[in-house]
C-alpha cells in the first residue's frame, strides 16, 4: 500500500485551495484525487461572471477562477494530481481507495481532507405530483448540458425554485433563444441574490411568480404543461388560483446539499472543519453550503493549514 | 422630478439604490454602500451595459465547448445580436485563459476572450 502525508479528495476550488495551503504550511507529499478529467469542479460549468470579488478583488467567471488555482497546483511539484480517479471508500484509519481507469488503488495517509462538493436537491425532495416524462432537469444538469456539452435541453422552460443556479439558467436559456415562461417560487422572496434577479430575470422580462407552487406536471413522453397555484404564507392553496403553463422543459432549482457519503460510510462525524477522527478534515461545500466560491476558498485555506499542523504534530 | 429605484449588481451585496432624476439628468444617487453603486446607477440609466458570457463550439480540441466572455461590458440592447454572432464562432486552435477569440467582436469595440484553457 502506498503511503502519503496528505490525501485530498476532490479537485474543485476547495480541494485545490486546501492543497496549496497545506503545501505552503509545510506539507511536501500531497496527493489530490479528482474523478473528472479536469481540475476545477463545478466551476467549469459556471461560465457566468461573479466569482472572485472578495478573494481576488476582480470579477471572474467560474473557469477563470479555477484557472488561477490550476496554475498554482501545476507549479508545485510536491502536489501530485490523480485525475479520472473516483474515490470509492474512506475508512477511519485514513485509508482511501480509488478507482482509476482499469485499476483499484489504495493509499494510507497521515491526514485526509474531503472536498467532494455538493449536489442539487431533486424533484423527489420537493414532492410534485404528476407524470414522469422526459424534460425535467436539475438546473445544474441543464447548465452542464448547455455549457459543457453544447446541447439545449428545451425550448419552453418553467423553472421551479429561485435559487441562484435557476436564475442563472433562466438567463442562459433566454440567451440561447429559448422562452423562459415562468420562475415559480413558493416563498414570498427569492432565494437567490438580488443581482441575479436583476441581470438574469428582469433583463429578460421573465415572469417571476412568488407565493406560487407547481401542483402537477403533465405529459406522456415529454413534459407538456404544468399547473400552478397561488399559496398563502403557510403554503396552502388559495382556492380558485389554479392556472396552467405550457412548456416542454422543467428546471428544478431548490437548493444544494453537501456531498459527504464517503464520510458517513466511514462512520465519521463532521465537527466544523475537523471530524470525530483526528486527521480527517472536510472543507468547501462538502462541509457546508457556501453561497460564494470565495468563502469556499477561505474555508479551505484554513483547513489546509489545520491538516498541515496535524501532520507536523505526528512526526 | 422622478425617482427611480434600482438594485446595484456590481457585487453580491445588492444595494437598493434610489436615483433622483430631473429633466433626464441624474441629480442624486442614494443607498449605495460604495462608489461603484453610483457609477452603476448612472450607467444603468444612461446606457445599461452587461458583460456577456457564453460558450462557443470548438473543432478538434480537447473540449467540445469553450467558455467565452466579452472583455468589457456591452450595451444591453445589443446582447441578442451579439449572441447570434457567438453562435457562428468556431475555434480550432489551442487557447489559454484570456486569449482573444474574436477581435472587435461584432463591431462592439470589445474583444471576445476565452475563459478556459483548451488544448
Ligand atoms: C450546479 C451548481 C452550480 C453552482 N453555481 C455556483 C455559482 O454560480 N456561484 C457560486 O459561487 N457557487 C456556485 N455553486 C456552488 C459551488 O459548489 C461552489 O461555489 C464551489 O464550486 C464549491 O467548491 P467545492 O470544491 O467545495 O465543490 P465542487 O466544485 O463541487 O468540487 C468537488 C470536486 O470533487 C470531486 N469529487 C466528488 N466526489 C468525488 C469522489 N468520490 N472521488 C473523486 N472526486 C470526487 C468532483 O468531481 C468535483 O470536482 C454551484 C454548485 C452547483 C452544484
Ligand atoms: S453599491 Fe457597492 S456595495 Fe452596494 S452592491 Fe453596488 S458594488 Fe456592492
Amino acid at each position: 500500500m502506498i503511503k502519503r502525508d496528505l490525501v485530498i479528495v476532490g479537485g474543485g476550488p476547495a480541494g485545490m485551495a486546501a492543497a496549496v495551503s497545506a503545501y505552503e504550511n509545510g506539507v511536501k507529499d500531497i496527493l489530490l484525487i479528482e474523478r473528472d478529467q479536469y481540475l476545477g469542479g463545478i466551476l467549469n460549468q459556471c461560465i457566468h461572471t461573479g466569482f472572485g470579488i472578495n478573494y481576488f478583488k476582480e470579477i471572474l467567471t467560474g473557469p477563470e477562477y479555477a484557472d488561477r488555482f490550476i496554475k498554482k497546483i501545476k507549479d508545485i511539484q510536491d502536489i501530485e494530481v490523480s485525475l479520472k480517479s473516483l474515490v470509492v471508500k474512506l475508512t477511519n484509519d485514513k485509508t482511501v481507495t480509488f478507482l482509476k481507469p482499469g485499476r483499484l488503488e489504495t493509499v494510507k495517509a497521515k491526514a485526509v481532507i474531503m472536498a467532494t462538493g455538493c449536489r442539487e436537491k431533486t424533484r423527489e425532495m420537493i414532492h410534485i405530483q404528476g407524470t414522469r416524462p422526459a424534460g425535467i432537469f436539475s438546473a445544474g444538469l441543464a447548465q452542464k448540458l448547455i455549457n459543457i456539452e453544447g446541447l439545449l435541453p428545451g425550448k419552453e422552460v418553467v423553472i421551479i425554485g429561485s435559487g441562484d443556479i435557476g436564475l442563472i439558467m433562466a438567463r442562459r436559456f433566454a440567451l440561447e433563444g429559448a422562452k423562459v415562461k415562468a420562475i415559480i417560487e413558493i416563498q414570498k422572496e427569492t432565494r437567490g441574490l438580488l443581482r441575479n434577479v436583476v441581470q438574469c430575470v428582469e433583463d429578460f422580462d421573465i415572469p417571476f411568480y412568488f407565493n406560487h407552487k407547481i401542483s402537477r406536471i403533465y405529459g406522456k413522453d415529454r413534459v407538456e404543461k404544468v399547473s400552478v397555484m397561488k399559496v398563502d404564507d403557510n403554503f396552502n392553496e388559495i382556492p380558485g388560483s389554479l392556472f396552467e403553463i405550457k412548456c416542454d422543459t422543467i428546471l428544478i432549482s431548490v437548493g444544494l446539499i453537501s456531498e459527504n457519503e464517503l464520510i458517513e460510510m466511514a462512520g465519521v462525524k463532521i465537527e466544523e472543519n475537523k471530524t470525530s477522527v483526528p486527521g480527517i478534515f472536510v472543507c468547501g461545500n462538502s462541509f457546508k453550503i457556501y453561497d460564494m466560491v470565495d468563502s469556499v476558498t477561505e474555508d479551505s485555506i484554513l483547513t489546509g493549514k489545520l491538516a498541515a499542523e496535524y501532520i507536523m504534530s505526528c512526526k | 422630478m422622478t425617482i427611480k429605484k434600482l438594485t446595484c449588481i456590481e457585487c453580491p451585496e445588492g444595494c437598493r439604490l434610489t436615483v433622483d432624476i430631473e429633466n433626464s439628468r441624474i441629480i442624486k444617487v442614494a443607498g449605495n454602500k460604495c462608489p461603484k453603486g453610483e457609477e452603476y446607477a448612472i450607467s444603468e440609466i444612461e446606457n445599461p451595459v452587461r458583460i456577456l458570457t457564453s460558450s462557443v463550439l470548438s473543432q478538434g480540441l480537447g473540449l467540445k465547448m469553450i467558455p467565452v466572455r466579452t472583455d468589457k461590458p456591452i450595451p444591453k440592447s445589443r446582447i441578442f445580436e451579439a449572441m447570434e454572432e457567438i453562435k457562428k464562432v468556431r475555434v480550432s486552435r489551442p487557447l489559454s485563459t484570456g486569449d482573444i477569440v474574436v477581435k472587435n467582436f461584432s463591431g462592439l469595440g470589445v474583444n471576445l476572450i476565452a475563459t478556459r484553457r483548451v488544448k
